[in-house]
């Protein structure tokens, strides 16, 4: 079964945003903080410590379902598969995340989602995030 | 960005409430950071009008580097200092440099007067001056606290700089507070933004770019590998720089009780030891760093008769503790806390405000000063009454509060004592190493322990030559302003090396500058020195407080026909630059 991104740690987060940087860097082909599948922000300032917002990896995914145009495609193990060139940037996938982890991009329209391919986990300097199990849950 | 052949500008006018961005090709040649903002401040600055005057503009910039690279996590803010009447800058982190990185600006400029008290709100396509009347008055906590509550854009990618009562009073070492914890600091910037009614700032970075070149993700993870790998990198993690704190003491270089001792008889408990001990809560760091140098502490304050506590965050570094610690004869940790909280929220430099109460203090034990002027009593050690006496600095309560708000050396020559008046060129950084730090700070370009480090030198086992001290300053003034022109964080620098540097630039699609970077700083020093002198600035003037003469630190009593030598000698390279 594939593996799944998860937040295993957040309470080490030091809120360098490496990870972010990463995912755009790497799956985005982008230098950005938007354009990453996963978003770091602070609880309420910066006494309050962090949060990520990621997909996490639903099955059925309601996005995929929401989809007009099977550009989100259910991925086995949870979670969607992007097929870009099917997409409409219609939105739908973002008003469906029940965890708002869908972003629309601004600059481009499409959506902006983890998909959970692991490869932000390297650039995490505190093991904050991991891919786990699908069946892991925190 | 500078790769796609120019810097875009954000050119704001507060009386006005509008903006214009520009693209500026011809730029491109000044780098960024301290190099841009010298540039911009030649373009738009008002070198002989005061330095609150509606028009002097405040000038934030970044680097061609800033967001591409670990640790490039810096934003410079060039300005007219109220403080010293001369050009100055001055640096934070925080996540102020991604912002406005990824809200495509390199530089912002902002000038006018607001005519009642705005905050803005900035971004790669948006611009709002927004009523502030109801912000007016609130420490920097709430401030920003307010501002989140009521802007929803950019959570997790903006940046929130703002002032306090201190700034608002335009006191002349009233600090920015940058995303909590972080601040541009030194030289009142904070009371030019109180000048021009701007309370706050937001910045929120929600572009992208394409990569730049193909080798730029494995420099990058090059980079990465090196910088968490590093053990000169864990040491800024790990206590953080409080680990300056006993190795200063022992070297009998930590100024204490106003410089009239260099050894804290109480420093273990107020050293980073101590605070990792006891005290801290996590580390946090700047947007793209994983570092993680920021250290909170949490301070626990009972305000009941029962088990009844307040519990509050605050950073702690080594200046803020010399400055709220060992320089006003205050311990444990737990106090300094106390009064490191009052600076954040007051907005306050807390460097500044620590030496200048320390003067005071010793002022008041000389019966220069008394209660009617204090209103507090100041002692060695009274944290209480020195936090009441930093809200009395920041509300300008009174007119000796008013004078010391103006700088130690402004009160000093109204009410005498300008012999321990620890200032150089502003007042002093944590360090009382030795006669080229004193020099270095003085003559420094921002007055500042990160110009050159001259701390560095006294602790050689035998002091260098006047020529080698100068050698020795004049090149690491060049190799940091080159850093900080990328805006790379100077605790990088040994992590980008000339070399390593010449690669990210090619990596950026910057090439054209790897090879004459040398050449690039020299002339970028001359022309940020020759704005400074043309904004007043000279350098055979300055001179050195006699309690500098005095001291002991760990090569014995200091040499003061040396450090005369070294001043005289340093002014006139500067002047001759």
């Amino acid at each position: 079964m594939p593996k799944i991104l998860r937040a295993v740690a957040m309470e080490r987060c030091i809120g360098c945003y490496s990870c972010m940087l990463g995912c755009a860097r790497q799956v985005h082909d982008s230098l950005s903080m938007i354009r990453s599948g996963i978003q770091v922000r602070s609880l309420g300032g910066l006494t309050a410590g962090f949060e990520a917002r990621y997909c996490l990896a639903c099955s059925p995914a309601p996005c995929a379902e929401a989809c007009p145009t099977q550009a989100f495609e259910q991925r086995p193990g949870g979670g969607i598969r992007y097929k870009e060139a099917r997409c409409l940037r219609c939105g739908r996938c973002a008003q469906a995340c029940p965890v708002d982890a869908v972003i629309m991009d601004r600059e481009t329209g499409r959506p902006v989602v983890c998909l959970h391919c692991g490869r932000c986990v390297a650039f995490c300097p505190h093991d904050c995030i991991a891919m786990v199990d699908s069946h892991h849950h925190v | 960005m500078l790769n796609q052949g120019y810097a875009r500008i954000m050119e704001i006018n507060l009386h006005t409430r509008k903006c214009a961005v520009l693209e500026r090709e011809d730029l491109v040649e000044k780098l960024g950071g301290s190099g841009l903002a010298a540039a911009l401040y030649r373009e738009y600055g008002l070198p002989g009008e005061d330095a609150l005057a509606e028009d002097q503009p405040l000038i934030l910039t970044i680097g061609p580097l800033t967001g591409l690279f670990p640790l490039m996590s810096k934003a410079v803010l060039g300005f007219k200092s109220p403080y010293s009447g001369h050009y100055a800058e001055t640096h934070a982190g925080g996540r102020l440099a991604l912002a406005l990185r990824y809200a495509k600006l390199d530089a912002v400029i902002i000038r006018g007067q607001a005519s009642h008290p705005v905050y803005l709100v900035l971004g790669d396509r948006d611009f709002a001056c927004k009523d502030a009347r109801h912000l007016w008055g609130m420490d920097t906590t709430m401030t920003a606290r307010t501002i989140r509550n009521s802007e929803p854009s950019g959570r997790g990618r903006r940046s929130i700089l703002r002032i306090g009562q201190a700034g608002e009073n335009q006191v002349r070492y009233a600090c920015i507070n940058v995303d909590t914890f972080r601040h541009f600091g030194r030289l009142g910037a904070g009371a030019v933004m109180g000048a021009k009614r701007l309370k706050a700032l937001m910045v929120v970075g929600d572009g992208s770019f394409p990569l730049p070149g193909a080798d730029y993700q494995k420099l990058y993870r090059d980079i990465y590998r090196q910088v968490t790998a590093s053990s000169a990198m864990k040491k800024y993690h790990d206590l953080g720089t409080p680990v300056n704190v006993l190795n200063l003491n022992g070297l009998q270089s930590l100024p204490t009780r106003n410089l009239q001792s260099t050894r804290f008889e109480a420093a273990e408990k107020i050293s980073g030891e101590y605070f990792a001990e006891k005290l801290l809560l996590r580390q946090i760091a700047c947007s793209g760093c994983p570092v993680g140098c920021i250290h909170i502490g949490l301070l626990r304050e009972k305000f009941g008769e029962e088990h009844e506590y307040a519990y509050k965050q605050v950073s702690y570094d080594h200046e803020p503790i010399f400055a709220a610690g060992s320089m006003l004869g205050v311990s444990p940790g737990e106090e300094v806390m106390v009064l490191l909280e009052q600076a954040e929220k007051c907005g306050l430099d807390i460097i500044s405000c620590g030496v200048a109460l320390a003067w005071a203090t010793e002022a008041s034990q000389e019966g220069l000063i008394g209660i009617n002027e204090t209103l507090v009593p100041l002692s060695f050690g009274s944290t209480e009454n020195y936090r009441q006496a930093m809200g009395h600095i920041s509300s300008r309560s009174n007119e000796f509060y008013h004078l010391l708000g103006e700088g130690t050396l402004v009160a000093a020559n109204q009410y005498g004592g300008t012999d321990y008046a620890c200032v150089l060129g502003q007042e002093m950084a944590g360090y009382a190493t030795g006669p080229v730090f004193f020099v270095s700070q003085a003559l420094g370009f921002r007055s500042s322990h990160l110009d050159t480090a001259g701390y560095q030198l006294d602790q050689e086992k035998e002091l260098p030559t006047v020529e080698q001290a100068l050698e020795y300053l004049v090149n690491e003034e060049k190799q940091r302003l080159l850093l900080t022109s990328m805006v790379a964080c100077l605790f990088a620098r040994n992590i980008y090396t000339r070399e390593i540097l010449s690669s990210a630039l090619e990596s950026a699609g910057l090439s054209r500058f790897s090879g004459d970077l040398e050449e690039r700083a020299a002339a970028l020093c001359r022309e940020r020195w020759q704005l400074k002198k043309d904004t007043g600035f000279e350098p055979s003037q300055v001179t050195l407080p006699r309690r500098f003469y005095q001291v002991t630190t760990l090569n014995g009593p200091l040499p003061g026909p040396y450090m005369d030598k070294l001043l005289q000698e340093y002014a006139r390279l500067i002047e001759e630059m």
